[in-house]
């Protein structure tokens, strides 16, 4: 066993893994936060943009998404963000899972909002906030706080997908996990440890959000 | 305010109201419950929308949405029956927003108007913890103080102290006596007509989105001319 992973690069594909969870999650966060701000707006159009968005992507599978974006937009289109062949599918990796996660991290959110009484945003204005104050200065930090425990089951969703971006070629963990698997003896064990390394990623996290969701609770 | 309309669905909540408050002037608003004294008190500053009809503070119209009306806002103060103060602010916090944000107050100046003020209501000590560490009465004094450090040109009440506990009741008052004193606009709603008679320099009596009475707190409580206020005084006066 110990020979076998001697001769692959384990390590480096599960710091493939975390590079693509790291840059998708702050990408998902990023996007996921502008969608709830589109779904709990006052403006009817950019509600119903929020909505579609989210409905449209949640419901598409997300293999789907990834294999239509290396044929379809990166082959197909041109729109190449690399001209490296696999720097490209990496960062198409990213854009997916960033665009993906990003429908249920705005859900989560959107729940934390949901959370938040009336009467926070009525105080906030009533004290001459604009709308983007009251949402940055009392919606949005109580929402996120109130929303820790989903953002975290979200977070642990992406690290475990990013394993569909093997198939466009970019070599994480899972993608190796398959070439190993193919390439050598004893699957079971190979697959064992894999498993195990996708424990070690995201058994603390969990560990750690259920804590921050605790601490960081708003007491009302 | 001028012929202020205002549905809910079919329900003619707010009809024809017209209403004029003098600068200084504390006008206590009374009446049986869904007869639209909150809703009429909320208006003022638009955190409830009306259909026809215009309110002007200070000779500035209340515009629709936007940046002034957050304005005119800043210049209404509000308390809310429920406090409503940022739950994940501090106290010293919840009150130095809105100058530094909307003022754009420095931050040390707001903190230094902010202690004197947390001072005058009486709860300086609390200044570093978090609204439901405090109780319910000191959360009040709280968001008037959180109001007063706007500088408002009138501040509007809606049943300030229907959800405290009787013993922290009069904390309450004694804050809003003491600004009344001092010549604040007020416009209150409320059920303690011990602050009406004490505070008051004119009762307004509403009933079914309708003002009905408006007098001076002695002639309205000992004199009312309407049946319906009379109705009403004597079922919340007989205790």
């Amino acid at each position: 066993m110990g020979e076998i992973l001697a001769r692959y690069d384990f390590v480096g594909a599960f710091w493939l893994t975390i590079q693509l969870s790291f840059w998708s999650a702050l990408g998902a966060l990023m996007i996921g936060t502008v969608l709830a701000v589109l779904r709990v707006s006052p403006v009817p159009v950019l509600r119903l943009l929020g909505t579609a968005y989210v409905n449209l992507i949640r419901n598409t599978p997300l293999t789907l998404l990834m294999v239509s974006s290396i044929l379809g937009l990166s082959l197909i289109l041109g729109l190449r963000l690399s001209n490296d062949v696999k720097t490209d599918a990496f960062l198409w990796a990213i854009v997916m899972l960033s665009v993906y996660h990003a429908a249920f991290v705005c859900e989560a959110l959107r729940s934390g909002v949901n959370t938040i009484p009336a009467g926070q945003a009525e105080a906030a204005r009533a004290i001459g906030l604009t709308f983007n104050q009251s949402l940055t200065e009392v919606l949005l930090p109580q929402a996120f706080r109130g929303s820790i425990a989903p953002l975290g089951s979200t977070l642990i969703a992406l690290i475990k997908n990013s394993t569909v971006a093997s198939v466009i070629g970019v070599s994480e963990a899972a993608g190796l996990m398959a070439t190993i698997v193919e390439n050598e003896t004893g699957g079971v064990p190979v697959f064992f440890v894999f498993a195990l390394g996708f424990v070690v990623l995201t058994l603390p996290l969990g560990v750690l959000f259920t804590s921050l969701s605790r601490r960081l609770a708003v007491k009302r | 305010m001028q012929n202020v309309n205002k549905h809910f669905g079919d329900l003619h909540v707010l009809k024809n109201i017209n209403l004029s408050i003098d600068k200084g002037e504390v006008v206590v608003l009374i009446g049986p419950s869904g007869s639209g004294k909150s809703t009429l008190c909320r208006t003022i500053n638009r955190l409830e929308t009306f259909e026809t009809g215009t309110i002007t503070i200070d000779g500035r119209t209340l515009p629709d949405e936007g940046k002034e009306l957050a304005n005119l806002r800043a210049d209404v103060g509000m308390v809310f029956q429920s406090f409503n103060l940022f739950a994940h602010k501090t106290i010293l916090e919840n009150i130095t927003l809105g100058p530094i944000k909307v003022r754009k107050t420095p931050k040390a100046e707001a903190e230094k108007k902010a202690m004197e003020l947390l001072k005058r209501v009486g709860v300086e000590a609390q200044a570093q913890k978090y609204p439901a560490q405090l109780s319910g009465g000191q959360q009040q004094r709280v968001a008037i103080a959180r109001s007063l450090a706007m500088n408002p040109k009138v501040m509007l009440f809606d049943e300030p102290t229907s959800a405290l506990d009787p013993e922290m009741v009069n904390e309450v008052l004694d804050v809003m006596v003491g600004l009344a004193k001092d010549g604040m606009t007020m416009i209150v709603v409320t059920h303690e007509m011990g602050f009406a008679r004490k505070a008051a320099d004119r009762v307004v009596f509403l009933s079914d989105g309708e003002i009905v009475e408006s007098n001076t707190p002695n002639e309205f409580f000992s004199n009312p001319t309407s049946t319906r206020a009379k109705d009403f005084l004597s079922k919340i006066l007989t205790h």
